[in-house]
């Protein structure tokens, strides 16, 4: 019986490998979780790419100041020694590579670091894309958190992405609900397994060749 | 004394003409100059191009301009959202053009039109299908996309505080395009909060110089798009 890691061990495993005083960039979804999970000793500067440094947690709803939100339009609060600034100044942060650490949700991510999280490129879908093409090429380590395979079983760790890309060869390391995975020049390469999982039960789920923990 | 004070929103607007390309500024709800894009509803001009990062909520401000059959293109970066349901009828229909563009590249081609920079080399969408047909060119071993600065007749702006020459301050993240738009854009229509007596906005704390800014009107309590829709409003 599987067992492996849930969203909320997945959020924790990659806030683990985040050093002290990173800035950091969340994207929507379980990445956003990490933020619940900073290591005791450890703090994290948040930066939300519509114009912020130093972004809280959500308010209570009483509390919902109109003009504050995240990226992800949710509202937010500012923690003690936040700066807002214009978007200009916020990509200058992202493509100047002064951000440390990115972590993304991805449909796709591909053995030579290849990502595709922003469109499934069907005709008739609207395309949009945000700020996910800057980061992946600007921000220093692109984590990615993911299952390992989508909902009906298809791997998300590929050979080469199907999707059109949100940036090549970029990513640095992947966290999924069955283990922590290296892009190494080598390819894919377990660096830690979830518990209750084995190599071969990720080997089988991957549709990549990848490498057993060293 | 220079005083770029406008009587109403109606008069601030008039002049926009059919074809013109106008910046919005605002990011998602916050920074969304709700009254301004209302008044040019009223005002009809039509056949536009409009410059925002989204399209729109709701069928109120940008929604409610583009549902009333104004806006000929969008430039933006993420035209859809939960609550965005005119402009993805409209695409879907064939009935706006969309030009998608990567929301810092976005920011970078507004700041550098109000910077004189015609173009500029990004790493931004290297290696992907928004880089197909785009010159390119390499920089210490690494490649980078030009791209073109983006320039508009109007830009429409909220603020906080407005001083008589046009300073201005910003609330928050309702800051994000509207900086930039404000250099970009040949007429710049600001609606602010709070409409200060000269030197009542501390130079030091000045956001954007009144330089780019033209045309002020006060609208003390404006409305929120995330409120509007909470009230099932729409306009007109």
């Amino acid at each position: 019986m599987t067992t492996g890691w849930t969203r909320e061990q997945m959020a924790a495993r990659a806030a683990h490998d985040i050093p002290d005083g990173s800035y950091v960039n969340l994207g929507i979804g379980i990445p956003e979780l990490v933020a619940k999970f900073v290591p005791e000793g450890r703090e994290f500067i948040y930066h939300t790419e519509n114009g912020m440094l130093g972004m809280g947690p959500p308010p209570a709803e009483e509390d919902r100041d109109l003009d504050l939100m995240n990226a992800g339009k949710k509202y937010v609060t500012a923690v003690p020694g936040a700066a807002y600034f214009h978007h200009a100044d916020s990509f200058s942060m992202i493509r100047g590579g002064h951000i440390d650490v990115c972590v993304l949700g991805t449909m796709q991510v591909a053995a030579n670091g290849d990502i595709a999280n922003w469109s499934t490129g069907e005709p008739g879908a609207i395309p949009a894309v945000g700020g996910a093409m800057d980061l992946v090429q600007g921000v220093k380590h692109i984590f990615v958190i993911t299952q390992h395979t989508t909902k009906t079983g298809a791997p998300k760790l590929v050979e080469r992405c199907s999707y059109p890309l949100t940036g090549p060869g970029v990513v640095s390391r992947i966290f999924t609900d069955l283990a922590v995975v290296d892009v190494t020049p080598d390819g894919f390469r377990v660096v830690e397994l979830a518990p209750g999982i084995t190599f071969e039960e990720v080997e089988s789920k991957t549709g990549a060749a990848i490498l057993p923990p060293e | 004394m220079i005083n770029k004070k406008y009587s109403s929103i109606s008069s601030a607007v008039a002049d926009i003409p059919d074809g013109a390309t106008v910046m919005v500024g605002g990011f998602g709800a916050s920074g969304a100059p709700i009254e301004l894009i209302h008044a040019l509803i009223d005002q009809g001009a039509k056949d536009l191009t409009v410059i925002n990062n989204n399209t729109g909520n709701g069928e109120v401000g940008l929604a409610a301009l583009i549902g009333n059959g104004q806006v000929r293109k969008m430039i933006c970066s993420f035209p859809r959202s939960s609550q965005s349901r005119v402009f993805p009828s409209l695409y879907k229909a064939g009935r706006i053009e969309l030009e998608l563009v990567p929301q810092g590249t976005l920011a970078e081609r507004i700041r550098a039109a109000g910077a004189g920079i015609p173009a500029f080399y990004t790493p931004t969408t290297v290696g992907t299908v928004l880089a197909e047909g785009k010159e390119s060119r390499e920089f210490d071993g690494r490649t980078y996309v030009m791209e073109p600065w983006l320039q508009a007749d109007f830009a429409l702006i909220k603020c906080e505080s407005a001083d008589p020459a046009g300073n201005l301050t910003f609330n928050k993240t309702a800051r994000n395009f509207s900086p930039l738009m404000c250099m970009a854009a040949t007429t710049t229509i600001v609606q602010a909060k709070k409409l200060l007596a000269a030197g009542e906005i501390d130079p030091e704390c000045v956001i954007t110089p009144g330089i780019f800014v033209n045309r002020l009107v006060e609208v003390p309590h404006p409305a929120h798009e995330d409120t509007l829709i909470a009230e099932g409003r729409s306009y007109p």
